[in-house]
């Protein structure tokens, strides 16, 4: 396939996959957004009032980032991990498998896709956050591209769910035992200087603490990652070279027909 | 030019199940060519290779000259393929599935939509490119299918058993089509089916593949030709109480006013006609109680041991 070729195959697998998800936006697109309302309303108004303020912010303006990010982390990878699946499930994978498209393109189509849907959810719960909480975006390239960055790893890391899923349970085992923890212990909710030292240091080793940081960072100024040593960069290659590693493996595995070939 | 060409192509699955043993076969380009096979006897694994669905476990496959492991890109945008299983999202409307395939080779939008356009025309399903896919008859997901294969304008078409649980006026138009996309298009059609009478019909040439081997592989005609018996289904005028009893020909009565008989190669009919003239039996009309290359394949397959018996000439030995 020449360039124009592959552009095409891309731009056609991105529209079926933004198309699908627009397809369903009560589910897709308003249901996470009235999810991270409710979060707003009873952790955020209710419990935070009684909590005070943290890291020199109101618990509102330090719990936006971290929702916007568990909803870019939940979109992107539940999007790509049903929607792939759910090709492999009703073969409609051979469509693509008997065209000339390269395999790259195939992962990059789905993930895209993914990252879209991550990224308009993100917008729709940072409009959601706005009657909730005073927010000033400090750094408006650092926080997209944190967004950005973050939706095409969990976008990558659903592909690579649904390759190895070959049922819906499988489906179900990362996202309910893996991510979902992770995310909460993210410090979404808090700052990781309220951890004792012990879980302050297991912390040290989720990489969505980083993420959510990232986050913070660009939105308020402020984070924990100046107590963890750590700076923005070093956040931001950390995520890059997870986005390369986990893109390595997905492509390796489609090129052996992981999952899609017998 | 061949269309395809397979060496020595061999499919061993996860168990050990030795589903190629090593298969030999050739596929002039333009030709209308029959894949013919029992459940299970590497027909869709066959097909699966060539359009990358299954990985081979060695051999080698060429398309139109194109090395599939060489050259993959290439050869796969000279390939059509309609599976056996409808494998498009079925809550997508009919236009779209079609559009999108043809985006998925590369096409433009403009274009895809063209071709879309071009083929949803010509199978007759037009009328329903808004409608999503899941409201459509069986048969009109098969011709989707078809649409599908054919947007990217291939030169070789597959189609894995294509009129399996097809009506027969949509099995028809669907053979007429085929018959003139081959002429008028020139493109190459691999057949498989379990209508023989569809292949016998439709194909030029046929192979015939048993338990991974192919163990036929001729023209039609040639094939036919070399039939041993064929078997004949009479309406009588009278019923009749008793079998007619003739040591050259083999009698049953499926009925009473229906006698079968079985003809061996070489014995004219009309020694049958006066036999019955003389014992007084009327006959009104007369058809093939079973399709002759139906009475071959089984007698091909079902005899896999003792094949050479049946036929002019050993088989398996054209590859």
């Amino acid at each position: 396939m020449n360039s124009v070729e592959t552009l095409n195959a891309f731009l056609t697998i991105l529209r079926k996959e933004i198309g699908r998800f627009t397809r369903i936006w009560l589910q897709t697109l308003v249901s996470p957004a009235i999810m991270i309302a409710l979060y707003f309303v009873t952790i955020g108004v209710i419990i935070g009032s009684r909590i005070g303020e943290m890291g020199g912010f109101s618990f509102l303006q330090w719990m936006v980032p971290g929702m916007v990010m568990m909803s870019v982390i939940n979109n992107s990878y539940s999007n790509v991990l049903s929607s792939f699946f759910s090709v492999k499930f009703q073969k409609s994978i051979e469509e693509l498998l008997v065209t000339p498209i390269p395999h790259y393109v195939i992962l990059a189509g789905w993930v895209f896709g993914g990252m879209t849907r991550g990224i308009m959810v993100a917008i729709l719960v940072a409009i959601v956050s706005l009657p909730f909480a005073d927010l000033h975006v400090q750094n408006w390239p650092l926080t997209i591209l944190v967004i950005f960055l973050t939706a095409m790893l969990f976008s990558i890391a659903g592909f690579l769910n649904a390759l190895f899923a070959e049922s819906f349970d499988d489906v179900s085992i990362v996202p309910t035992f893996i991510l979902t923890p992770l995310s909460y212990l993210g410090g979404i909710f808090y700052s990781i200087d309220m951890l004792p030292e012990f879980w302050r240091n297991v912390s040290l080793g989720n990489p969505i603490l980083y993420m959510v940081n990232a986050l913070r960072h660009g939105v308020l100024g402020s984070s924990d990652l100046s107590s963890m040593n750590m700076t923005v960069s070093f956040a931001l290659l950390m995520i890059v070279f997870f986005i390369a590693v986990l893109f390595i493996i997905a492509l390796w595995l489609l090129n052996r027909g992981k999952g899609i070939r017998t | 030019m061949e269309a395809l060409t397979i060496k020595n192509l061999r499919k061993i699955y996860e168990g050990n199940l030795v589903a190629l043993k090593g298969i030999n076969l050739n596929v002039e380009e333009g030709d209308f060519f029959a894949l013919l096979g029992p459940n299970g006897a590497g027909k869709t694994t066959t097909i699966g290779i060539i359009s990358s669905l299954v990985t081979k476990t060695s051999g080698e496959v060429k398309v139109l000259g194109i090395d599939i492991d060489e050259e993959h890109s290439l050869a796969k945008k000279q390939i059509g393929v309609v599976g056996q299983e409808i494998n498009f999202n079925q809550f997508e409307k009919v236009g779209q599935i079609i559009r999108n395939q043809a985006g998925y080779h590369g096409l433009s939008f403009r274009q895809s939509k063209e071709n879309a356009e071009y083929f949803m025309k010509r199978l007759d399903i037009w009328d329903r490119r808004n409608d999503k896919a899941r409201t459509l008859s069986g048969g009109l997901k098969r011709r989707i299918m078809v649409a599908k294969a054919l947007v990217n304008r291939p030169k070789l078409l597959i189609l894995d058993e294509p009129t399996a649980g097809v009506d027969i006026e949509l099995r028809r138009s669907l053979w007429d089509f085929l018959v003139e996309t081959n002429k008028e298009l020139g493109t190459t059609i691999i057949l498989t089916t379990h209508y023989l009478e569809e292949a016998e019909r439709l194909c030029r040439n046929i192979a015939i593949i048993d338990k991974g081997d192919i163990i036929e592989n001729s023209g039609m005609q040639e094939l036919l030709a070399r039939l041993e018996k064929e078997t004949f289904a009479m309406d009588l005028d009278d019923p009749l109480q008793k079998v007619p009893q003739n040591g050259d020909f083999d009698f049953k009565l499926k009925d009473p006013k229906t006698l079968i008989v079985t003809v061996k190669k070489g014995q004219p009919l009309n020694q049958v006609f006066n036999f019955l003239s003389e014992q007084g039996i009327k006959v009104l009309s007369m058809r093939n109680e079973t399709g002759r290359l139906e009475e071959l394949f089984i007698s091909l397959t079902e005899s896999n041991i003792d094949k050479t018996s049946l036929l002019d000439s050993p088989v398996g030995e054209k590859d």
